[in-house]
């Protein structure tokens, strides 16, 4: 995953163009040209070629063998020899737990978009004023995505920690909060929820960062102009802002999903996917029958699934609405054209 | 333009080549394995888990004796902590290459390796080694009558309680019977005391309740019967799930235990052991524990207790449910190999391992090296134990071990009924 959209190919264009055959000024040395081409090509293809094979050992070939090993039921001994055609898929979408792990899957996703980017838009806006301390206060928020997510699992299960944490002593007497002792990570109806907002607090500095660096890089002439029209702070934030913020808001939806789609670390440490699976989500499933139960075939259709759903998500995603955004970059090359 | 090129491509194999090699080195020296005999030395590879004390030391103090008195054999300990030593056993035994000497829990795991051909059957050297050890300690490591590992260390699951809490809500003695449990229950909550920690998060800790009771309603017969058919669907293992759904009913875990790990702060041990809750089910492991997770010792607080019997059930309290560890030898192991395990447990060694405190007793008598009332107390039990039932997930392939967790944690959290429960393991035991 990487954000490089803004890499235009103007540079390459040119270059390429000024090579094209044909062009009369360089008919002269027409006899020299398919040389160098060729070494054009061989040094392409030197540059490619450890990159494509790290990529086909350590992607391609996985999801091929994820695949392969997800018609088998199979134990991670030996090589798979029990074919069950698309028996795990079946067994998958009548499981319960998994059909539950796609409706929690939604529900993260759902609050990611309704509520964490919106509270990091706000957080964002905020900080871009001229605030005292304000450098101070971009630290603080962006310190929590420093921290690894096995770290703030540990962290919030001491918080909530029931009875004892720190969370329950600070809503004791509290009105309405205060029911919620004691329960947190422990009680099936609140699990979810508690791990979102651990979500939330480790992720908003990340995508307030990425709203920052868009705000910074919006003119303050567009700002001034729409003042000067008339606009008022709400009209000059919803017209102008937020469609100048517009490809930094599409990557960070886009991040925002994938990664709730892909949880696990916080999970595992935190719940285990638990009470009663209230919790679980793909990955945490996956992990259960893959390493626990050694029901490797099974999870391999599990990861599948993960995969596909990524995949088409992204894929979509791409095509609808981060399109405008990538032309002209180089995952593009020849769409736009 | 060419020249610097070449040498920067030059370099560039030669670092990535250089960096092959650095991570293959390793890798293969690790693939060398076995046990090597040339020019009349043996060598013998063994594999444990020892990377704590006090195994850590005692393991290669036990070592250089052996090698003082046998010059001509160097054995070599490879220590790996438990989930990385279960990971590569996995890798090795898919490979057919097993170490000489190795530790193993016995069950599903051993027999998988057992029915691959690749380990030593001991039955015939061990007859006279075995009449002298603790007769459940073998069990585990038995199959079809055939002997396939020596065992060095032996414990079970049964109630810790603190007698104080106990005292305070009226009751004088440690239940002898479910009903009477269940009214102790009532007795602790209705005195303000929390009557029970438990790991919910962990899921394993519950299991316990389901597998003793299965293992009193029905007797180790039943157990025996469900490992051979698959079929956990018979009337004791639906009772079990009706018992410890009539404890769950009555609320007697600590707040939050759905959420609760076991060696985590505020977990099952630390509630335990800083005086918060009156029992737990737990191995014999359990007091130290307790000590780490809460920093405070119970000391002569502190009680054991076998699993109460439930009435109409043939299991008596000397059924034990627990597990231990032995060692098995490859296939093909040099015999300086089994002579190193019977050294590993002679009167010396055995006095050794007992008294640091880490290992509990399998020969007979070598339970009055303890010297903890509590230990002692276990270590009787065993070496009284009529009957033996390992744990289950260790008895049964990973996936039935695991439905088991999650099925009981579910019965408990009110999610699934005792006949559920029996059918999820079933159906899992028979897709295996």
């Amino acid at each position: 995953m990487t954000l490089s959209v803004e890499t235009g190919d103007r540079p390459v264009d040119s270059a390429r163009a000024r090579n094209r055959p044909g062009r009369g000024r360089y008919r002269g040395r027409e006899s020299a040209r398919p040389a160098r081409r060729i070494r054009d090509w061989a040094s392409v293809t030197w540059f490619l070629v450890p990159a494509l094979l790290l990529f086909a050992l350590f992607v391609l070939v996985p999801i091929a063998v994820a695949l392969y090993t997800s018609l088998f039921r199979w134990g991670g001994f030996g090589p798979p020899e029990d074919f069950v055609g698309l028996g795990n898929y079946t067994r998958l979408f009548d499981d319960p737990v998994f059909r539950g792990d796609l409706w929690r899957g939604l529900f993260l996703v759902v609050l990611s978009i309704a509520v964490q980017l919106p509270f990091a838009l706000g957080t964002a806006v905020l900080l871009n004023q001229r605030l005292p301390g304000r450098a101070v206060y971009r630290t603080l928020f962006f310190a929590p995505y420093v921290l690894s997510e096995v770290v703030t699992g540990v962290l919030f299960g001491m918080i909530f920690l029931p009875g004892d944490g720190l969370a329950d002593h600070l809503l004791d007497g509290v009105p309405v909060l205060d029911g919620l002792a004691g329960r947190w990570f422990s009680d099936p109806s609140t699990a979810l929820p508690t791990v979102f907002l651990v979500m939330t607090w480790k992720y908003f500095g990340f995508h307030m960062m990425l709203y920052l660096a868009g705000l910074q890089s919006i003119p303050s002439e567009v700002l001034e102009a729409a003042a000067i029209d008339g606009a008022g702070p709400w009209r000059r934030f919803r017209h102008v802002t937020l469609p100048l913020l517009g490809p930094t808001l599409r990557i960070s939806v886009f991040l925002s999903v994938i990664g709730s789609i892909q949880l696990f670390d916080l999970v595992w440490v935190t719940t285990s996917g638990g009470p009663t699976h209230s919790s679980e989500t793909m990955a945490v499933t996956m992990f259960q029958f893959g390493f626990k139960r050694y029901q490797v075939g099974y999870a391999g259709a599990i990861s599948v699934v993960m995969f596909a759903v990524s995949l088409v998500f992204s894929l979509l995603y791409q095509r609808f609405a981060l399109r405008r955004d990538l032309r002209g970059a180089v995952t593009s090359m020849g769409a736009g054209r | 333009m060419g020249t610097p090129h070449l040498s920067r491509r030059s370099f560039l194999a030669t670092v990535s080549a250089g960096a092959a090699a650095a991570t293959a080195g390793p890798l293969l020296a690790a693939c060398g394995g076995g046990g090597s005999g040339s020019g009349g030395k043996t060598t013998i590879e063994w594999w444990d888990i020892a990377t704590t004390e006090p195994s850590q030391s005692l393991y290669p103090q036990i070592i250089k004796a052996y090698q003082a008195a046998h010059p001509d054999v160097t054995i070599k300990i490879t220590n790996l902590e438990n989930e990385a030593y279960k990971a590569k056993m996995t890798a090795v035994t898919a490979s057919g290459k097993l170490p000489d000497i190795f530790v193993t829990w016995g069950g599903g795991v051993l027999k998988q390796q057992v029915d691959a051909g690749l380990v030593e059957d001991l039955t015939a050297r061990s007859a006279s080694l075995a009449s002298g050890l603790i007769p459940i300690s073998l069990q585990a490591y038995q199959f079809g009558g055939k002997t396939y590992a020596i065992p060095h260390d032996m414990g079970m699951v049964g109630f810790w309680y603190n007698k104080r809490l106990f005292a305070k809500a009226g009751i004088k003695d440690a239940p002898p019977t479910w009903a009477r449990l269940l009214e102790d229950v009532r007795k602790l909550k209705a005195a303000g005391i929390t009557p029970i920690a438990l790991a919910g998060k962990e899921k394993w800790p519950a299991h316990y309740y389901w597998s003793y009771l299965a293992l009193r309603i029905g007797g180790t017969q039943a157990l025996k019967q469900a490992a051979a058919s698959n079929d956990f669907s018979a009337p004791p293992f639906v009772e079990a799930g009706r018992q410890l759904k009539a404890l769950a009913d009555l609320a007697p875990f600590q707040q939050g235990y759905q959420g609760a790990g076991y060696d985590a702060p505020g977990g099952e041990a630390a509630t335990m052991g800083s005086g918060r809750a009156a029992m737990e089910l737990m191995g014999q492991w359990a007091p130290s524990v307790q000590k780490d997770a809460s920093g405070k010792d119970l000391g002569a607080d502190l009680g054991f207790f076998p699993f109460p019997v439930v009435e109409g059930g043939p299991g008596t309290t000397t059924d034990v449910f627990g597990g231990g560890n032995g060692h098995a030898l490859r296939k093909g192991a040099p015999a300086a190999a089994y002579d190193f395990l019977t050294f590993l447990i002679n009167a010396e060694n055995e006095r050794k391992l007992v008294s640091s405190g880490g290992f509990m007793p399998v020969v007979k008598g070598a339970e009055s090296a303890i010297a903890d009332p509590n230990r002692k107390l276990v270590a009787e039990t065993l070496a009284k134990a009529t009957g033996f039932q390992l744990y289950l997930d260790q008895a049964f392939p990973p996936a039935v071990g695991q439905e088991v967790n999650d099925s009981v944690t579910d019965l408990i959290a009110g999610k699934k009924t005792p006949e559920q429960v029996a059918q999820a393991v079933t159906k899992t035991a028979k897709s295996q």
